[in-house]
C-alpha cells in the first residue's frame, strides 16, 4: 500500500505550511530521508523529508499552496500503485489509523526491512513525553528534550535517545572554559518559586500595563574607547579576519554584564522565575516581512571574533529564512539595534519569557561637558526594557551601570 | 497446492502466539505440529511442573501446619495422583490452545514439517506454499551427556519428560544441573520423600541468578535435607539395572553418589535437524541455534525463526514476544524492538527466585557505579504472618541517575512480584518512582518499595 506524505509540524508552533517548492517530482525514486519539498513555516523555510522508500507517485498540492499540518501532500509507493485521489481535500486526522485496520486493508507488501518506530512530529512543544530516567540524564547533560527524537512508544524520549542526541540538542555546547561569577554551578539554570511579594508585584503591575509590565531605563555611554578598541582589533584582524561590529562588542558586553547580574538573565514562568546560569543572547534581525531573533548561545564564553562570525552567519541565514527552530529559540536576554537607521534612542518590546531587552541607538559624535570644558565625543544611548515582574528598577539600573562601564572601558571585558 | 500467507513450524508458545497474532492482523495462517499443541511448555514443561510444585508445596505446608494450629496426622503423598492431576492441567491447556486456533481460523496441520526452497513446507506427502513467510518455531528437547555414559535410557537415566510421567517416585534421585529445571524437580521430589542429591558443574546452584539468590537457596535446600554439590563435575557414571553410581569431583575432592535414578537437567538441544534448513540455505550459529538478524529473519529471506531455536534465553515468554513481533513484521508493521535485557527469569522452587536485568557480579564486571538496596522478608509483616520469611528483595541502582540496573527477589510469590520491576525497567522508571508508587500494606510487595528506599539510604522498616 502506498504511503501518505503529510504536512508535518516542522516547528513547535507551526499550524500550517506553505509548500514553497517540490524538490522531487512525480515518478522520482525516493529513499527514506530524502528531501521532498521546501516548506515555509511560521518562522523559516524548512525541509519536508520522506518517511518511506519507493517512488513519488502523486503530488497532491501545487507549489505556493498553504496546507494545514496533518494534510496529505503526496503519496510514495511502488511504481504503478494506485493512490486515493481524494486524499488532499479532506483534512486527515493527525493520528494514523489503527494498526489492525491498516493491516486488514490488505497489507501485502514485503516484510519491513527494519523495525523503526514511526517518526512522530512534535505536535505539542510544551509537553515532552520522556521517561523519568531520560529526563534525569537530559537535565544533567543539559540536553533539551524538545529537540530529541523519541524512539519509545508514541514518540516517548527514552534513555538511548538522550544518549544519542546530536550535539545540536545539547544546550551546553560551550568549551571547557572556567565560567566567571555564578558559572561555577553546572546546572543551566535555577528555578526559584515566586515569593508572595513577587506574586503581588507581578499581578498588580501586569494589571497596570498589558501582560508584561514594562519599564524603561536609558543611559548614555561614551564610546570613544570602544570605537578605538574596535578600530585596533579590526586592524589586527586584517582583511581575512572578518570585521567586528559595534553590535558584536555590545553583545559581548551585555553577556558579560549578565554574568554579574543574574537577576536580569531570567525567564518569567508564571509560578516561578527561572534564573539562567547560561547566557544566550537573542539578536533581533529585521527580515523582509518581519523580525526574528537568532540566538548566540553562551555568548559570555565566546570571543569577539566568534561572536562576530556567528552573528554574521545567523543574520545572513535569518534574512534567507533558513534558520532552524533551535537557532531562534531559547534566548535568555535580547538586544535590538536600530543604530544603522540613525535612531538615537528607542524602546524595544520584551520577547517573553525573557525579562529584558536592550535597545541600541546610533553612535553620534556630540558635544559633552568634560570637567568644565566642552569636548566632542562619540556617544551611544542604550535603553533597557525590563519586565517588572522579574526586574525591579534598581536591579535594572545596576545591570545597566555595569554594561555602561564595560563599554566605556572595553579592557574590562578581558577581566 | 494449498497456500497460506504464513506457515509456522511448531505449535509451542512462540509458534501458537505467532499464529494468533498473524491471524489478528488478517493473515491466512497455518501451524504445523507433530504432537500436542502448546509444545514443551504446556505439555512437558512449564505447566505440569507448576502443578506438581503446588502438590509439593501442600505437602511441605502440612508438615509445618501444627505450628499454625492445624494438626494433620497421617499425611501421605502419592506422586502418581499428583502426576495425573498435572496431566489434566496440561491437557486443559493444550485444549485451550486448540480452541484458540479454531477461534482465529488458524489451520493446524498434523505432522512433521520440512521446509523447502521457495517458501514451501512439506508435511507428510503434502506441500504447502507460504505466500509471505515461513516461521521456524521448532523448539528444543532434553539432552543427556553420552560422553560420560549418561545417555537417557528412560528408566534409570531419565529427563524431565519421564519425570513428569512417573507413577511412583524412586527412593533416591541424583539431579545433574541446578538451573531452573533441576531446582524445581529437586523441590518436587524432596517433598515427595525422595533422597535428592543436586549436582551443579558451575560454582553455585542457579548459576545465572545473583550470587545472593544462589546462597539463600543453597541454605534453604540443605536445611530441608537436599544434598547440594556445586562446582562439581561427574567424571564417570556407572549405570546399573536399578541404580546409578556417579563419580563426582569437586576440585580435589572426590566422592561417589549412588541413586536409584539420575535426572538429566543440564541444558537442552534445539530441534534443527531434518527440517530442511540446509536445503533452504538457512544457517546456524556456532552454538547451533538458527542464525537470525534483528528482525528475527534467518539467512534466507522469507524464513524467520522464533523461540528456543532462535537463541537464548530459552524461555516461553521470550518466545511469546518473538512470535508476536515476527507476525507484526510480516504484516508490514514496525513493532518496537524486543529488549532482550529486560526478560524476567523465574524459578518456581520454594522459595521462588525471580530476577530481571543485571546481577551484582555483572554490575561489578561492567564497572558500573551502583548501589545495592536490600530488604529481607523477615522484616515484612505479611511474610511473618504467613510464615514465609525466607528471602529478600534486592535492587541494584545506578548511583548517578537511579536507573534500576537489576532486581532480584527470593521468596514466596517472587514470580508474581518481579513484574513491578519489569514494568519499571521497561518504562525507565528510577528507584524514586518505585518508592512514589504507594504499596498496599501489608503485602510482600512492600519489600520492593523498601529495597528501593534502601538503595537511596532511607529504608524505613529495618
Amino acid at each position: 500500500m502506498a504511503t501518505k506524505v503529510h504536512m508535518e509540524a516542522l516547528s513547535p508552533t507551526m499550524e500550517e505550511g506553505r509548500l514553497v517548492k517540490w524538490t522531487k517530482h512525480e515518478g522520482d525514486a525516493i529513499k527514506s530521508g530524502d528531501t521532498l519539498a521546501e516548506v515555509e513555516t511560521d518562522k523559516a523555510v524548512m525541509e519536508l523529508v520522506a518517511r518511506a522508500d519507493g517512488q513519488l507517485l502523486k503530488v497532491m498540492v501545487p507549489e505556493g499552496t498553504t496546507v494545514p499540518v496533518g494534510n496529505i501532500v503526496a503519496w510514495i509507493g511502488k511504481p504503478g500503485e494506485k493512490v486515493d485521489g481524494d486524499g488532499a481535500a479532506a483534512p486527515v486526522p493527525k493520528s494514523a489509523p489503527a494498526p489492525e485496520q491498516r493491516a486488514r486493508s490488505a497489507v501485502r507488501s514485503a516484510p519491513a526491512s527494519a523495525p523503526q518506530p514511526t517518526p512522530i512530529a512534535p505536535a505539542d512543544a510544551t509537553r515532552v513525553k520522556a521517561s523519568p530516567l531520560a529526563k534525569r540524564i537530559a537535565k544533567d547533560a543539559g540536553v533539551d528534550l524538545k529537540l530529541v527524537h523519541g524512539s519509545g512508544p508514541g514518540g516517548r524520549v527514552i534513555k538511548r535517545d538522550v544518549e544519542q542526541a546530536p550535539t545540536a540538542a545539547v544546550a551546553t555546547t560551550a568549551p571547557a572554559v572556567q565560567r566567571p561569577a555564578y558559572g561555577a554551578q553546572r546546572t543551566p539554570y535555577e528555578d526559584v518559586p515566586l515569593t508572595q511579594i513577587r506574586k503581588t508585584i507581578a499581578k498588580r503591575l501586569a494589571a497596570s500595563i498589558g501582560p508584561i509590565p514594562h519599564f524603561f531605563l536609558t543611559t548614555e555611554v561614551d564610546m570613544e574607547r570602544g570605537a578605538e578598541a574596535r578600530e585596533a582589533l579590526n586592524k589586527q584582524l586584517g582583511e581575512e579576519g572578518g570585521k567586528i561590529s559595534f553590535n558584536d562588542i555590545i553583545i559581548k558586553a551585555v553577556a558579560l554584564a549578565l554574568v554579574q547580574h543574574r537577576a536580569c538573565n531570567a525567564w518569567f514562568q508564571e509560578d516561578h522565575i527561572r534564573y539562567w546560569n547560561e547566557v544566550h543572547i537573542g539578536m533581533a534581525v529585521a527580515i523582509e516581512d518581519g523580525l526574528i531573533t537568532p540566538v548566540i548561545r553562551n555568548a559570555d564564553m565566546k570571543s569577539l571574533r566568534e561572536i562576530a562570525a556567528e552573528s554574521r552567519e545567523l543574520a545572513g541565514r535569518a534574512r534567507n529564512r533558513r534558520l532552524k527552530p533551535e537557532e531562534y529559540t531559547g534566548a535568555t536576554f535580547s538586544v535590538s539595534n536600530l543604530g544603522m537607521f540613525d535612531i538615537d534612542q528607542f524602546t524595544a518590546v520584551i520577547n517573553p519569557p525573557e525579562a529584558g531587552i536592550v535597545a541600541i541607538g546610533s553612535i553620534v559624535a556630540k558635544p559633552v561637558a568634560e570637567g568644565d570644558r566642552v569636548v566632542v565625543r562619540r556617544r551611544l544611548r542604550l535603553t533597557m526594557s525590563c519586565d517588572h515582574r522579574v526586574i525591579d528598577g534598581a536591579t535594572g539600573a545596576v545591570f545597566l551601570k555595569t554594561l555602561k562601564q564595560m563599554l566605556e572601558n572595553p579592557l574590562a571585558m578581558l577581566l | 497446492m494449498a497456500s497460506f500467507d504464513v506457515i509456522i513450524l511448531g505449535g509451542g508458545p512462540a509458534g501458537y502466539i505467532c499464529a494468533i497474532r498473524s491471524a489478528q492482523l488478517g493473515l491466512g495462517t497455518a501451524v504445523v505440529e507433530q504432537e500436542k499443541l502448546g509444545g514443551v511448555c504446556v505439555n512437558i514443561g512449564c505447566i505440569p511442573t507448576k502443578a506438581l510444585l503446588h502438590s509439593a508445596y501442600i505437602a511441605s505446608l502440612l508438615k509445618e501446619s501444627k505450628e499454625f494450629g492445624v494438626e494433620a496426622s497421617g499425611v501421605k503423598t502419592d506422586y502418581g495422583v499428583a502426576m495425573k492431576r498435572s496431566r489434566r492441567v496440561s491437557d486443559q491447556n493444550s485444549k485451550g490452545v486448540e480452541f484458540l486456533m479454531k477461534k482465529h481460523k488458524i489451520t493446524v496441520l498434523k505432522g512433521t514439517g520440512v521446509v523447502q526452497p521457495g517458501r514451501k513446507v512439506k508435511v507428510g506427502s503434502e506441500v504447502y506454499e507460504a505466500k509471505q513467510a515461513v516461521v521456524l518455531a521448532t523448539g528444543s528437547r532434553v539432552k543427556g551427556i553420552p560422553q560420560i555414559g549418561l545417555e537417557i535410557n528412560k528408566t534409570t537415566v531419565i529427563s524431565s519428560d519421564e519425570a513428569l510421567l512417573l507413577e511412583r517416585v524412586p527412593d533416591s534421585l541424583a539431579i545433574i544441573g541446578a538451573g531452573a529445571v533441576g531446582m524445581e524437580f529437586a523441590d518436587i521430589f524432596q517433598a515427595f520423600g525422595v533422597k535428592v542429591t543436586l549436582i551443579e558443574a558451575l560454582p553455585r546452584i542457579l548459576p545465572i541468578e545473583d550470587a545472593e539468590s544462589s546462597d539463600t537457596l543453597t541454605k534453604s535446600y540443605k536445611k530441608r535435607g537436599i544434598d547440594v554439590i556445586a562446582g562439581a563435575t561427574v567424571t564417570k557414571a556407572t549405570v546399573g539395572k536399578d541404580k546409578v553410581t556417579l563419580d563426582v569431583a569437586a576440585g580435589s575432592d572426590k566422592k561417589q553418589v549412588t541413586a536409584a535414578a539420575v535426572l538429566m537437567a543440564a541444558g537442552r538441544a534445539v530441534n534443527t535437524e531434518n527440517i530442511g534448513l540446509k536445503e533452504c540455505g538457512i544457517q546456524l550459529t556456532d552454538r547451533g541455534f538458527i542464525k537470525v538478524d534483528k528482525n528475527l529473519q534467518t539467512t534466507t529471506p522469507g524464513y524467520y525463526a522464533i523461540g528456543d531455536v532462535a537463541g537464548p534465553p530459552m524461555l516461553a515468554h521470550k518466545g511469546f514476544r518473538e512470535g508476536s513481533v515476527v507476525a507484526e513484521i510480516i504484516a508490514g508493521q514496525k513493532p518496537h524492538p524486543i529488549k532482550y535485557d529486560n526478560v524476567p527469569s523465574v524459578t518456581y522452587c520454594h522459595p521462588e527466585v525471580a530476577s530481571i536485568g543485571l546481577t551484582e557480579d555483572q554490575c561489578k564486571e561492567q564497572k558500573l557505579d551502583y548501589v545495592a538496596g536490600k530488604f529481607p522478608f523477615s522484616a515484612n509483616g505479611r511474610a511473618r504472618g504467613t510464615g514465609e520469611t525466607e528471602g529478600f528483595v534486592k535492587i541494584l541502582r545506578d548511583k548517578k541517575y537511579g536507573e534500576i540496573l537489576g532486581a532480584h527477589i527470593v521468596g514466596a510469590h517472587a514470580s508474581e512480584m518481579i513484574h513491578e520491576l519489569a514494568v519499571a525497567r521497561e518504562n525507565e522508571y528510577t528507584v524514586e518512582e518505585i518508592d512514589l508508587a504507594i504499596h498496599a500494606h501489608p503485602t510482600m510487595s512492600e519489600a520492593i518499595g523498601e529495597a528501593a528506599l534502601d538503595s537511596l539510604g532511607r529504608v524505613l522498616h529495618i
